[in-house]
């Protein structure tokens, strides 16, 4: 059994190509199953974000169950396949399952180490789980693509710094005043943008909210929304020395905080230390706040500066993640090798025992005067042969798929003794790997 | 035997300070880790030889350059391992590792051979001023190396110099609070060593203060300077880049007291 991957991304293809392949979570269920009914294709998850849609699936026949996928995703979508062909990509074996470990563990993504897509994975699954178009491979498979991806995230510091801007001045923040539990945070202006660095500083510990705004009742409605306190805009500078933290967006064509300002309120603060971020264009804070003691001026230019720097960093990062990728793949394999044989062997015992109990049944039919403690001796005999001419055979055959050498085996045995192994037995298998 | 620990402790404080600074500059966890390791092994290591002089001699090794220098830097090992433990900075270790190995090294070039000092010296006041001074030596160190990482982050966050060694700096408020806390142990047991130092002197047959002792007068410029940065943060709010300052100033004084000044009475 092969799994094969299908799939575009925003490496590949557009947004507009993007948004018109992807699936609407809510309506997975019809494709999911429209996917298993496929010719030979057993087992499938589909996993659709803004950012990629890809399919996961198992197949006997590489080259036939990726053109199948390719033609589903056109038809399903209404696209000719010879226009969606050119933004598809197919991996199969050992590149198939590269691709997802990478995928689940953020080096693939846009945004190196970002946490959602791992979490997005985790839902696809989900639904596959549920309308039971995932199987023994498939489970096995995401399940241990989220181990890998913990693995990374927790070993490198892929994730261990701030990406966006509003975070950005978070971790800012920290590097100066420590500790957040407990700081104020003071808006000036209410833009969206200090809006959002705010909701970060509150979930990141600080505890009070005060905003200055000119409109008194929006600064009082904003405040409301956050359990702050509003206060007017003319008593800004009687206010100033509360704030640990302030963030500063009016629309006004000049400064409004001069370095005179601030070196009073610093000096009233016994200099604990100020930061201040100004997000207003023209600027807001005049630029020699940042020369005064105790006092850390920054502007989104400086942010995004950060920004840039923490991407460079985790870049670095992920080749340390592509190494465990690289690890993990060869003890995955040897798994799906392995799998190989095991219907192999199931077909093999039931062809065994098929044999047993007809000739058994043969034998104590025409032996009448038989006592029960025989014909139970003679069972346990024929059963221990059988189990004795079998277990050489199932050694080397597990022992083969670990070194991923099943081919030659089983194919042999297949021929040899004419077996053929069916759902029934994936499902046997299905039990057995349960029970471990 | 204290020689062949003498000798653990030069290596492993050597590796440690090797580790330390490579993580200066390649962020790798793994590489703090294990300089930790080192570090702490070398201080049992020192621990043990130091502890094997003292019972070899009947006295606290405190008596010459060699052992002074020498318990110099096992204080200030003593003192990092206890800061980093309850800030977990490793980054620290960069600072005050290479202090401490300089401590050790230079010990190690001085004679070492087991001086008595003569009975009259021999007094628990002088026991107790030497001990005293070397660990508050030691918070000073301490406080010496933060102030420095203090400034330097200070200069990175004014600047927008947003590097490695930028993200590996622990907080302006940590690094602040870490100067803050050597500075009130030290200050007190600086006092002290000042003070039961006095006290020795009289019964060793002088003064209370004898203003034509270099050391002296000196180790009084050094109280007055930590007096200064005491009083300033306690009173007007003094604090980051002005209380770092002066406690460098504060640390190069201590330093020309200890090198620079030789005693009038032992040596």
């Amino acid at each position: 059994m092969n799994i094969i991957v299908v799939g575009l991304s925003h490496k590949t293809a557009p947004v507009e190509v993007r948004e018109r392949v992807a699936f609407s979570p809510n309506l997975i269920e019809r494709p999911l199953r429209e996917l298993v009914s496929l010719d030979d294709i057993s087992e499938g998850v589909i996993v659709s974000t803004c950012n990629r849609v890809e399919i996961y699936a198992t197949t006997h026949d590489i080259a036939g169950g990726t053109a199948r996928i390719k033609r589903f995703l056109a038809d399903h979508h209404r696209i000719p396949l010879e226009s969606l062909e050119q933004y598809l990509y197919s991996y199969h074996s050992e590149a198939a399952i590269r691709h997802v470990f990478r995928v689940a563990s953020s080096l693939d993504s846009m945004v190196v180490g970002e946490p959602q897509i791992l979490g997005q994975i985790k839902t696809a699954y989900g639904y596959a789980a549920e309308y039971r178009t995932s199987g023994t491979i498939l489970n096995r498979f995401l399940h241990k693509a989220f181990s890998v991806a913990k693995r990374v995230r927790t070993e490198t510091r892929i994730a261990s710094s701030a990406v966006s801007v509003a975070f950005a001045a978070v971790e800012l923040a920290r590097k100066i005043l420590g500790d957040l539990s407990g700081k104020t945070v003071m808006l000036i202006g209410a833009g969206e943008m200090c809006e959002l660095a705010a909701k970060h500083f509150l979930t990141s510990g600080a505890r009070g909210l005060l905003v200055a705004n000119r409109t008194f009742a929006k600064g009082e409605r904003l405040a409301a929304e956050f359990g702050g306190e509003a206060i007017p805009f003319e008593e800004l500078f009687q206010e100033l020395h509360r704030a640990d933290i302030v963030l500063s967006s009016t629309g006004a064509p000049h400064t409004i905080i001069a370095p005179r300002d601030v070196e009073a309120v610093v000096k009233r603060r016994k200099f604990k230390p100020m930061f201040f971020i100004d997000i207003a264009v023209p600027r807001d804070i005049d630029p020699r706040v940042n020369d005064l003691e105790s006092a850390y001026l920054f502007t989104v230019d400086d942010l995004q500066e950060i920004v840039e720097a923490n991407m460079a960093q985790r870049n670095q990062e992920a080749s340390k993640g592509e190494e465990i990728v690289e690890q993990e793949i060869g003890q995955f394999h040897c798994w799906l090798s392995s799998l190989e044989s095991t219907p192999t062997i199931v077909a093999l015992r039931a062809r065994f025992e098929e044999i047993r109990r007809a000739e058994l049944e043969k034998t104590l039919c025409g032996w009448k005067d038989l006592s029960p403690e025989a014909e139970k001796r003679l069972e346990i005999m024929t059963l221990s042969i059988m189990n004795k001419l079998l277990h050489t055979p199932t050694a080397v055959l597990k022992r083969a798929g670990q070194g991923g050498r099943t081919d030659l085996y089983t194919d042999a045995l297949r021929q040899l003794f004419d077996l053929q192994t069916s759902r029934q037995d994936d499902d046997e298998l299905e039990l057995e790997l349960e029970e471990e | 035997m204290s020689k062949f620990f003498f000798y653990c402790t030069l290596v492993l404080y050597g590796g440690a300070t090797l580790a330390y600074l490579i993580y200066l500059l390649r962020t790798t966890p793994l590489l703090a880790t294990w300089a930790h390791r080192l570090i702490s092994a070398g201080f049992i290591a020192h621990l043990l030889s130091t502890i094997h002089r003292a019972v070899l001699t009947g006295q606290l090794p405190l008596t010459s350059m060699h052992e002074s220098l020498s318990f110099f830097s096992l204080a200030i090992v003593g003192a990092f391992i206890f800061f980093e433990r309850s800030y977990r900075v490793a980054i620290l270790g960069s600072f005050v590792t290479p202090l401490a190995l300089l401590a050790i090294i230079a010990s190690s070039a001085l004679p070492d051979e087991i001086r008595h000092i003569s009975p009259i010296l021999r007094s628990n006041w002088f026991w107790g001023h030497a001990l005293m001074a070397f660990i508050s030596y030691a918070a000073f160190t301490i406080t010496f190396a933060t102030s420095a990482m203090y400034l330097l982050q200070e200069h990175f966050l004014k600047r927008k110099r947003f590097g490695a060694l930028f993200r590996k700096l622990p907080s302006l408020e940590i690094m602040d609070d870490i100067s803050y806390r050597c500075l009130t142990i030290g200050f007190p047991l600086l006092t002290l060593a000042i003070i039961s130092g006095a006290i020795w002197s009289v019964q060793a047959g002088g003064n209370y203060w004898n203003w034509a002792d270099r050391k002296q007068v000196w180790s009084m410029i050094t109280w007055f300077i930590y007096a200064a940065l005491l009083h300033g943060r306690l009173t007007t709010g003094w604090r980051g880049r002005r209380a770092a300052l002066l406690s460098i100033l504060g640390f190069i004084v201590l330093l020309i007291t200890f090198f620079g000044m030789r005693h009038s009475v032992t040596w």
